[in-house]
């Protein structure tokens, strides 16, 4: 799929091997300014992988890496951050015993003052906090509580903030829904819209189709490490991505296989017969997201 | 975009939020780390004052005694703070004091002893400079090897010492040095030192300014330096700070020669006080301070604590010891009070912390 030369971030056949192990093979991708593309995989895809070789963390084995259409060869994760590409990871976005703003300028923290008395400026900071969320959206009781008291919906969303705030042109969001509860994942989605419309290039990686649809602008599937499929909104409805997605026949396996063990089990099996129902009455449109239970 | 996020902040201040309650000064005050310990503190003094009261304990002469006792310690405690936020142990800092004291010893001991015969000033440059290498090599080993620094601090605590005895015993064929007082520059060392300030008529040592410059020092840094933020960043969740750009194996080599100053620090302060060394100088201080790091609210896995809690658990120890000595205990059921205060104040600690948080 071609991108008509005005990608943000381009990355063209790459690959990453492991010793023996190929983790990616030929993956291809690109992000424009005020889109959002995801990067869809069930577990073992080569998400992560992949995420580690955007971010700069792991180099590519074979394959280019392109920024503003420019060759990139990231040595470290602060290289590409000075390029504006922000990577915001799952469970390691935010220091559950420090305030929300020491979090949100860790790193980055803006100074007064000159020579070794130069200090950081907590006025600043902690203003800026509170004012930086609020235009995101994100409503922000207290900016001195520790990020220990949020929710993980709320902690995602101060960590998109704090990327949006320092200048990030491209971000990537490594699962920021895989841990929420419904209403949580929607908020989460709707600053990776705000960001969106604030110019910023999305790479939005999940393995959940139903988070991802309503935000893409385009999908690439990952499977086994190869893309699968590279698919503009337009091309697919959200139920055949869903069937790419988890590679329908194998669903339509699980099904049949938790029917029959529903159907054997007496009462001992009461608890495993009201997930496969479950499971397969969701089979055709794969019902609500899977994480409810997660805190409000 | 840069442009757009430098605007002022837009509409909406941050209004009283239903969901916030009003906290009073007093509960913020309890949420801080160092208000354990430093409740802690008065309580110890008042049951000294107490059953130590036909010895006067609660008196001005056993203050200062107390404040002489915790001024070494307090300079440890406060450097192992900092280290322990930042997430790392320090088990050498005894050795490293011990092979500086030693290191300056032999450096000024005339040669027709197996000295080297130096002047006091350069011999104090030089163990500065070899503790803070220890310190280097400390860090590096422990960023390098991604080992738990107790392990290679327990390994560096024996290297150590053992050289500090061995180098000792090959130079000088002693493991005690003496007569500081008769090399050249020791009256200004003796000064900076060891001079003892008059206040009320009686004596408080200097190293007691030592200990709060250190600690003034290390809350400046901790709560208002990005180095400060840096350190709990990196004792909070190592890899989330790396991920934001937090240079974490500087900050830690950096606090492993935090805690081998300290040690350099003490080392003088004791060698110039008693006008020598021993090569089993130090012992057992490392886990002084680290009890007194514990107790003054610091976390032993890091990323929250304060430089003033330290300087508190320090005082409490030193309370302890002075009460002890002076109501006459038998001076073997010494380590055995230790203990169990130090248990006490540690859970009193936790207490009074979780009864914050919860708010």
């Amino acid at each position: 799929m071609s991108n008509n030369g005005t990608a943000l971030l381009e990355i063209k056949n790459i690959s990453k091997y492991f010793g023996s192990v190929i983790a990616l093979q030929d993956v291809s991708a690109f992000v424009r300014a005020g889109e959002v593309t995801c990067l869809l995989g069930d577990n073992g895809a080569g998400k992560s992988t992949l995420i580690k070789v955007l971010s700069g963390v792991h180099k590519a084995t074979e394959g280019e890496y392109l920024f503003n259409g420019e060759r990139q060869d990231f040595d470290s994760p602060r290289e590409a951050l000075e390029l504006g590409i922000a990577t915001v990871y799952q469970d390691l976005a935010m220091i559950p015993l420090m305030s929300v703003w020491r979090n949100f300028f860790l790193g980055s923290e803006p100074t007064k003052g000159w020579g070794p008395f130069k200090y950081f400026d907590a006025k600043f900071g902690k203003e800026t906090t509170t004012s930086e969320l609020a235009k995101m959206g994100i409503d922000i009781r207290d900016p001195e509580q520790t990020v220990g008291t949020l929710s993980g919906g709320e902690r995602q969303s101060v960590a998109i903030a704090r990327a949006v705030y320092f200048g990030a042109k491209v971000l990537i969001l490594d699962e920021p829904t895989a841990a929420l509860g419904v209403k949580q994942a929607g908020v989460v989605l709707k600053y990776i819209v705000q960001a969106k419309n604030r110019g910023i290039g999305v790479i939005f990686i999940t393995h959940n189709p139903q988070h991802a649809y309503p935000v893409g602008d385009h999908f690439v599937i990952l499977r086994r490490g190869q893309v699968f499929g590279d698919f503009s909104k337009e091309e697919i409805p959200l139920e055949q991505l869903v069937q790419m997605m988890a590679g329908g026949a194998d669903l339509e396996a699980l099904k049949h296989e938790l029917e029959e063990a529903s159907q054997q089990g007496a009462a001992e099996a009461a608890g495993l017969a009201e997930t496969a129902e479950a499971i397969g009455s969701d089979l055709p449109e794969l019902g609500e997201t899977p994480e409810e239970q997660g805190e409000s | 975009m840069v442009s757009e996020t430098q605007s002022p902040p837009s509409a909406e201040p941050p209004e009283a939020d239903e969901r916030v309650r009003k906290v009073s000064r007093l509960t913020r005050l309890l949420a801080r780390p160092e208000f354990g310990a430093g409740l802690g503190a008065v309580l110890v003094w008042v049951f000294f004052a107490i059953i130590a009261n036909d010895n006067n304990f609660a008196s001005w002469a056993t203050f200062a005694a107390i404040m002489n006792r915790a001024a070494p310690l307090g300079i440890l405690a406060v450097a192992v703070a900092l280290l322990m936020i930042g997430g790392e142990f320090d088990l050498s800092i005894g050795s490293i004091l011990g092979f500086a004291g030693m290191t300056i010893m032999v450096l000024v001991t005339p040669s027709a002893t197996g000295g080297f015969g130096w002047a006091l000033w350069p011999a104090i440059l030089a163990a500065l400079v070899l503790a803070l290498a220890i310190g280097v090599f400390n860090g590096t080993l422990v960023v390098a090897t991604k080992l738990p620094s107790f392990i290679i601090t327990l390994a560096t605590l024996f290297i150590f010492r053992g050289l500090t005895i061995a180098l000792a015993r090959l130079f000088t064929n002693r493991t005690q040095l003496g007569n500081l007082d008769e090399v050249s520059g020791f009256a200004l060392a003796d000064t900076l030192f060891a001079s003892e300030i008059n206040i009320f008529g009686t004596s408080f040592r200097v190293s007691i300014l030592w200990w709060f410059g250190m600690a003034a020092v290390a809350t400046w840094i901790l709560l208002r330096t990005r180095q400060g933020n840096w350190i709990f960043g990196t004792g909070g969740d190592t890899n989330a700070a790396r991920n934001v750009g937090v240079p974490v194996n500087r900050v830690k080599i950096a606090l492993f020669m935090g805690t081998a100053f300290a040690a350099f620090l003490v080392a003088v302060i004791q060698a110039v006080q008693f006008t020598g060394a021993d090569t089993i100088r130090g012992t057992g201080l490392e886990f002084q301070a680290i009890i007194a790091v514990v107790v003054g609210g610091t976390l032993l896995t890091g990323g929250y604590g304060s430089a003033i809690g330290a300087s508190f658990g320090a005082l409490i120890f030193a309370m302890v010891q002075q009460g002890i000595i002076i109501t006459g205990v038998d001076g073997d059921w010494f380590q055995v009070f230790v203990g169990v205060v130090l248990v006490i104040a540690v859970i009193f600690n936790n207490f009074i912390r979780l009864k914050a948080a919860q708010r």
